[in-house]
């Protein structure tokens, strides 16, 4: 171990901080930060890691400066700074997942998963007609976007050249970033226009979702599809496979783990989606097994509406809100692990 | 099965890139040809032009013909799917379909197509493949196992089997053991000799005892400049043209004096 | 024999090269044209999609801008979505302006202070929270966060109110525009980390290493040699943050309680909304041109928004094709 005794001579260690004083006074300055705070009679945990991480921070710059000079000291005040930058990321994701879990265990039931809200005020009641909804209107959505986005993904990478495929690569980078609300207006003005005005549906909400899902679809499809090795192509040219079955039966297969995976991350994306529904989907306290016809509520809806729309006891609808949240963040976060799962596991190995 | 090709009067371009000029040439069926010359002579290319495989790449084009037997690959009505199930092609690395087992990679050609094909003869078929190819007595108990476990050596010669399931009458190599350690190469280069028995095989080579060995005939390409078109030099058996050659350049190529 | 003459119904291709090619023979199969044709259409009908998302919102917002003021339920265009982009923007900048040293921090650190094989993991940590929906945003921006804030927000006021910025009085709520702004920054945080990760990833390592072996700290590595090269894709990640902070819908309509008012303070409860939050919260009570006016207002929003993303992958593209990289 290197000692601050060695410091002085002319090793490789000179004039470097040994790598136990970071942990020391770290500890110490938290130490020091919490038993100054329960004295004071106000801890909080925000306040003490805050207060810890400064006092951290100067001591070590000034314990820098001393020994290792101005150069180390700038980076390893760098260090500290990219170091908080990330714990400060983490916070927000920290507290909310906690309140999630912590206000939404409370309505987070049976009744919640088989009762609908039809003609239900106050307690009681569940997010069943949106949960059936959520899966209509997501699940219709998929239906749309996905073989229309992997169709346009295989045309830019097997077939698209020139100014067409340009264009579409641009534009779907572009659709990338429309604002949802649009996709919910679109799709509204779409089925008024067809259906006279006041029409909402699940698949108008499935329309506006499709809008929203396309382009991650194709962005993420066109990826793997890039990446399967141009060797297999010409392996199944050679054996007289025409383009189209070599396309269908060897680069598709090869890159399906990685296909399935981005379909779930988009699923997982659009899920979550409240306010092109809103608009589109409309809501109801009814469950709904038509998208052709009425107002058909979603999961996100049923968050948003029990949140605005609150009767008495205001709790019980409030509970039934933050239920609504944590099942929709499960659903999320599974769809992910589930669509990462699938990645690592299925993936072909190439060669060795 | 094995037919003659005869190469007329062969230009080849990629765009407006003249990469081979004015070949003509015959390689006799059960015999081997072997391609040599430097990198970029347009050797490779030449190959690909046999089972129109250059067309892969947009805008690359051929003047001339390539006839199978007398028939015109490059005739019109002509389907270059129907021309790569006659003329078959290995690569330079092994390119075994890593999603499938050992079984579907050699059976690939007639399983991709569509083709039903009783289980009787699909069994016949892959066993006499993967006889052909020697590699029946080391994979035959795990025909099921992903072919990506197969060594380098061994998935090249799984690519050959593929090749000749297709039932084709030419085969082509690339370049097949320059991925290779000396005792694959050598069990491959014993696999060509038991080839052309039966088919027509064309090899590119870098390794000028590879051709010596392999070849009956040896052609010999070469470019004049940088950016200029590849051509051929010198053709003729494989002993005239490694003993005594007629071409200066030629000569010097072989006896390792550039290339 | 097999032959491969003319079996499948033939197809000219002619490329027009004279009479001494002989390429006008290729056939394309039936399959090839009808797959090739299928995903062709398939990547068309993205871009008639795009076209169409604009039209319809041309169609359906003009009413708005050609009828007369006082027959429009929200009165006239101009003065009614002024606010509310007003709002829609401040937001937006307040929330990047907050996010973006944050995010290219985080990915610093993940990139090259955190330990090699935790940098995946700790990527995936900051992307959990882009999947998180929304509408949970808004959930705990109004019921965790904005409670939270509220007392230094009582405190900025008391002490700062003198910068026009945090004038008082500060709200009794917290639902104020510094509190919608901290939640877009959170949720713009992980598109600018991942982004910016992919631009430190294409940084010549070759430059990386000769700074290191000239003795440079790792600090002085990355001003050396990563964020010069990474400043115009750090640039166009905090565009496309941007553009999803304009967008966003529901933690806006969830935590303010809007007036149409232009206004800067920070604090109070007096404070403008967005364009997208007003399109929701009015959205089921109006009728009539009342519902055009709203879709003329998400069309300025998708005007505004598609310029900024199409500014930004300009800058990518751009940035792309002279990286040394590839």
């Amino acid at each position: 171990m290197a000692t601050l005794t060695r410091a002085t001579s002319a090793s490789l260690t000179s004039g470097r901080l040994p790598s136990w004083v970071t942990g020391l006074l770290l500890s110490v300055a938290i130490l020091g930060s919490a038993t100054f705070f329960l004295a004071v009679g106000s801890p909080g945990l925000l306040r003490i890691l805050f207060t810890g991480a400064l006092i951290f921070a100067s001591v070590m710059m000034v314990a820098s400066l001393a020994v290792e000079g101005r150069r180390r000291a700038k980076d390893r005040l760098s260090g500290i700074v990219v170091t908080s930058a990330f714990v400060l990321a983490l916070l927000p994701l920290i507290s909310l997942v906690l309140s999630v879990v912590r206000y939404g265990s409370q309505r987070f039931d049976l009744q919640f998963f088989i009762y609908s809200m039809r003609s239900v005020v106050g307690e009681g009641g569940g997010a069943a007609h949106a949960i059936t909804g959520t899966l209509w209107v997501t699940g219709l959505a998929t239906v749309i976007s996905v073989p229309i986005g992997i169709l346009a993904a295989i045309y830019l990478v097997e077939y698209g050249t020139g100014p067409l495929a340009r264009s579409i690569t641009f534009f779907v980078d572009v659709m990338t970033g429309i604002p949802s609300i649009v996709a919910g207006l679109f799709a509204y003005s779409v089925f008024v226009l067809i259906f006279g005005p006041g029409t909402e549906s699940g698949l108008a909400g499935a329309v506006a979702l499709s809008v929203l899902m396309m382009p991650v679809v194709v962005r993420s499809t066109e990826e793997l599809l890039r990446v399967v090795p141009n060797e297999l192509r010409e392996a199944a040219y050679a054996l007289g496979v025409p383009k189209w079955l070599t396309v269908l039966k060897v680069v598709l297969p090869t890159a399906l783990a990685g296909i399935v995976t981005g379909v779930m991350l988009a699923v997982a994306r659009v899920i979550g989606e409240t306010a092109p529904l809103l608009i589109a989907a409309g809501f109801t306290q009814s469950l709904n097994n038509n998208p052709l016809s009425g107002p058909m509520m979603t999961l996100p809806v049923f968050v948003y509406r029990s949140y605005v729309d609150q009767g008495s006891p205001a709790s019980a609808y409030l509970e039934r809100a933050w239920a609504g949240a944590l099942t929709l963040i499960l659903i999320v976060m599974i769809l992910n692990l589930a669509g990462r799962l699938v990645a690592a596991r299925f993936a072909p190995k190439s060669g060795r | 099965m094995s037919k003659r090709i005869d190469v007329t009067d062969l230009n080849v371009y990629y765009g407006d890139f003249k990469a081979v000029e004015d070949v003509s040439l015959t390689v006799e069926p059960r015999t081997v040809m072997a391609f040599i010359g430097p990198s970029g002579c347009g050797k490779s290319t030449m190959l690909r032009t046999l089972n129109r495989m250059h067309e892969v790449i947009p805008n690359a084009y051929v003047e001339g013909s390539v006839k199978l037997d007398g028939d015109d690959l490059y005739g019109p009505g002509v389907d270059p799917v129907r021309v790569r199930r006659q003329v078959g092609m290995v690569f330079q690395r092994p390119n075994p379909f890593p999603t499938m087992s050992v079984a579907d990679n050699v059976l690939a050609g007639v399983k991709l197509n569509n083709k039903r094909i009783s289980t009787s003869k699909s069994k016949e078929l892959l066993e006499n493949s993967l006889r052909a190819a020697n590699l029946w007595h080391e994979v035959k108990d795990r025909l099921d196992r992903p072919a990506s476990g197969l060594s380098g050596g061994q998935q090249q010669r799984l690519c050959i089997a593929r090749a000749l399931a297709v039932q084709p009458e030419v085969i082509l190599m690339d370049e097949p053991c320059s991925a290779l350690d000396p005792i694959s190469t050598l069990a491959i280069e014993d696999l060509i000799g038991e080839l052309k028995e039966s088919y027509t095989v064309v090899i590119v080579t870098h390794n000028m005892q590879q051709a010596a060995r392999v070849s009956d005939m040896t052609a010999f390409f070469n470019l004049s400049a940088q950016d200029k078109p590849g051509r051929l030099i010198e053709i003729g058996t494989t002993d005239k043209v490694f003993s005594n050659p007629d071409r200066k350049a030629t000569e010097d190529y072989i006896s390792g004096r550039f290339g | 024999m097999p032959d491969f003459h003319g079996a499948v119904a033939s197809d000219v291709d002619d490329r027009g090269k004279g009479g001494t090619t002989i390429q006008h023979g290729t056939v394309r199969r039936l399959g090839d044209r009808v797959f090739q044709a299928l995903s062709t259409w398939s990547g068309v009908a993205i871009l008639i999609m795009l076209a169409l998302v604009a039209t319809f919102l041309v169609w359906q917002g003009m009413p708005a801008l050609t009828t007369p003021a006082d027959e429009l339920p929200y009165g006239a265009f101009p003065q009614f979505v002024a606010p509310l982009l007003f709002g829609t923007i401040w937001t937006a900048v307040l929330a990047l302006i907050m996010a973006v040293p944050v995010a290219v921090s985080v990915a610093l650190f993940i990139s090259y202070y955190a330990p090699r094989g935790l940098a995946a993991s700790l990527g995936y940590v900051i992307d959990l929270l882009a999947a998180v929906p929304s509408v949970v945003y808004g959930l705990w921006g109004i019921g965790v966060l904005a409670p939270a804030l509220q007392p230094s927000f009582v405190w900025l006021a008391r002490h700062l109110g003198f910068i026009p910025l945090f004038a008082g009085p500060p709200s009794g709520t917290g639902r104020t525009i510094l509190t919608v702004a901290v939640v877009l920054a959170v949720m713009i945080l992980p598109i600018v980390t991942a982004l910016s990760r992919e631009v430190f990833l294409q940084t010549p390592r070759l430059h990386e290493e000769a700074a290191l072996a000239l003795g440079a700290t790792r600090w002085e590595m990355i001003t050396i040699a990563v964020l010069p090269f990474a400043r115009p894709g750090i640039i166009s990640a905090s565009m496309l943050g941007l553009g999803r902070a304009l967008g966003e819908t529901m933690v806006v309509a969830m935590v303010l309680s809007p007036s149409a008012v232009i206004s800067f303070a920070l604090l109070t409860s007096q404070h403008p909304g967005t364009i997208a939050a007003n399109i929701v919260l009015s959205f089921p009570e109006s009728y009539g041109l009342g519902v055009n006016q709203l879709i003329a207002t998400g069309l300025v929003l998708f005007v505004i928004t598609l310029a900024v993303n199409m500014i930004a992958r300009g800058i990518v593209d751009r940035h792309r094709e002279f990286s040394g990289a590839n």
